[in-house]
């Protein structure tokens, strides 16, 4: 049976401030004058222009004590030492791979920074630089971290750990990598059946749970076979959730996602992305999220 | 055509769930994803409509011109097709980058229009031979999420629908030379019926099923596609094959029972929603692009 819904655009409202916390947020756009004191210290997204300090980007200002940031809301991934990121392989070169992670360059996987198989750990020889292709291709997803960052802002990856790897079956959501709350830890197995990566870069990868917990792998070795019905479910779910979460402005964590999901439950699955049930099962995720706080 | 690019992985696990009905985003394998349509977007234009389907955003402009009839149709009055791919799109369409693609959109449309009972020709017709109504249909793309001949017709049928020609008299002098009145009423203007209009439905050939309303993920999934017009009866005015893959016989066969199923429940929908705009006339809250 086909379901086909068609609407009439509805104009956007504007939402009130949710609860402010810690005073209300001082938002500047390109160009806007932050402050005509000079005694303060620019950060990002600001510029000195005859004696003021002007906003270079959107977003929120953030003073901590004589710095002066700004905080942009939509942007390319800045990457800081230790993130956590998801990425695509652009290219296969000479001993290192490129690796697309919504920032301004493509960041680095050097061939030394990569796993072998069965952990081993050797220099890389000839052959390795040969049969870089059998380990990574173009278009595969890897999970990894910052290492460092080049002077030209590039950022190189290393996967020196056995929860880093290629990624196998899952669905991946791009998002702004401003809604992605910095945590101890990105990697999260949800109650609900599935597990999620919320990489800093705001690509979220949604793949089902591994039984096995045995690490050798170390995330060589993609499962093909078919992913059952119920796990695909809570997989499109979470999806859909997420994709609800960042339409309505609220902050990509474990415990927002899960919330959200929890109030789509009553909902069928391809309905979430309807405006109205978006809105509903929103709010009632903040809602939850304030009672938790308060 | 804008695309992205998968891992073998993702492009297995979006197969293996069509085979058992679950897109990545819950809908089913016939399932369209939710439509905007507003039409009268464009104020110097006869009539315009815009369609946001998913992340593909469209929007359609119509404009009635004078013109000479064609010789081979005297008594008629034609279409004009013209499609722009934006830059705004994808940063493939950059300069020519989407001609070719806008060329072929334009051509599909001039096939699923050339039937004689898609739209009445003869009422645009002023003076056989002589003077007629052209319609310039402007469609430009603004953003490419996948299905975009799908969402292309939806927006041209509401533009069609909300095109509003100016009513001419023709008056004639001793000497035989003929002069067009136009009406001073700027309201008084002849509308056109769209109800044999067709909208295309594109299959999408995914493993062994397809699906209706591919996103970029799914057609990166399919090697082969069936575009189908079909009209508000379940009459098919043209067919055709996209894509590097083959397709079997029987499964065409299954392709356009089911674009013919789903193309009827699609131009329900979409008249409704058109009555609906239609019903709340002047008192409407345009949303436009800044809403």
């Amino acid at each position: 049976m086909a379901a086909i819904t068609m609407r009439l655009p509805v104009a956007r409202k504007a939402m009130g401030p949710s609860a402010p916390r810690g005073g209300e947020k001082h938002l500047v756009a390109p160009g806007d004058t932050i402050t005509t004191d000079t005694g303060y210290m620019r950060g990002h997204g600001t510029y000195v222009d005859e004696e003021k300090l002007i906003a270079s980007v959107a977003g929120a200002v953030e003073r901590v004590n004589k710095l002066v940031c700004v905080k942009a809301l939509k942007t390319r991934y800045n990457g800081e030492v230790g993130d956590i990121v998801v990425g695509r392989i652009t290219e296969v070169q000479q001993k290192r791979w490129k690796v697309e992670t919504n920032s301004r360059l493509d960041s680095v996987l050097l061939l030394s920074s990569m796993n072998l198989p069965g952990g081993e750990l050797r220099r890389r020889s000839a052959e390795d630089e040969l049969a870089m292709r059998d380990y990574l291709q173009e278009a595969d997803l890897i999970s990894a971290e910052v290492q460092s960052v080049f002077s030209d802002g590039a950022l190189s990856l290393h996967t020196r750990s056995l929860k880093y790897g290629k990624l196998g079956q899952g669905v991946l959501v791009q998002v702004s990598p401003s809604f992605v709350k910095r945590q101890k830890t990105h990697f999260h197995d949800l109650p609900c059946g599935a597990s999620v990566i919320l990489g800093n870069n705001g690509f979220i990868w949604i793949y089902p749970t591994p039984e096995q917990k045995d690490e050798e792998a170390g995330g060589f070795t993609t499962s093909l076979e078919p992913v059952p019905l119920s796990d695909r479910e809570v997989i499109s779910r979470l999806r859909n959730c997420i994709v609800a979460l960042v339409t309505q402005k609220l902050m990509l964590f474990d415990t927002s996602i899960l919330y959200c999901y929890e109030a789509s439950l009553p909902h069928q699955i391809k309905d979430i992305l309807k405006p109205e049930v978006m809105e509903e099962i929103v709010l009632e995720t903040r809602q939850r999220l304030l009672d938790l706080e308060g | 055509m804008a695309s992205v690019v998968l891992s073998e992985a993702e492009k297995l696990y979006i197969v293996h769930g069509i085979q058992e009905d679950l897109r990545v985003d819950g809908r089913g394998c016939e399932d369209y994803r939710c439509a905007e349509v507003e039409t009268d977007v464009v104020s110097n234009t006869s009539g315009s409509a815009r369609v946001k389907l998913g992340h593909t955003d469209i929007l359609v402009g119509v404009k009635a011109e004078m013109g000479t009839p064609k010789l081979e149709k005297p008594d008629e009055g034609y279409l004009e097709f013209f499609v722009d791919c934006s830059a705004n799109a994808t940063p493939e369409f950059e300069g020519r980058g989407g001609e070719e693609l806008g060329t072929e959109i334009a051509n599909t449309f001039y096939r699923v229009f050339s039937s004689e009972s898609s739209i009445d020709l003869k009422s645009l017709c002023i003076n056989p031979r002589e003077h007629c109504w052209v319609l310039y249909v402007d469609v430009l793309l603004l953003e490419c999420g996948g299905n975009l001949f799908d969402a292309i017709s939806i927006a041209v049928k509401a533009a069609l629908f909300n095109t509003r020609i100016p009513k001419v008299r023709v008056l004639e002098d001793e000497e035989g030379s003929k002069e067009i009145e136009l009406s001073d009423d700027p309201y008084d203007c002849i509308r056109l019926n769209v109800d044999d209009v067709p909208c295309i439905v594109t299959l999408s050939k995914i493993g062994y099923r397809h699906v209706v309303d591919a996103t970029l993920q799914e057609e990166a999934c399919s090697l082969a596609s069936l575009l189908i017009s079909v009209t508000s009866k379940g009459a098919l005015t043209s067919m055709k094959k996209m894509g590097k893959g083959s397709l079997d016989p029987e499964s065409i066969f299954e392709m356009m029972e089911t674009g013919r199923r789903v193309g009827k429940s699609l131009h329900i929908a979409l008249q409704k929603i058109l009555d609906e705009e239609e019903s709340l006339g002047t008192s409407r809250q345009k949303v436009g692009f800044l809403g």
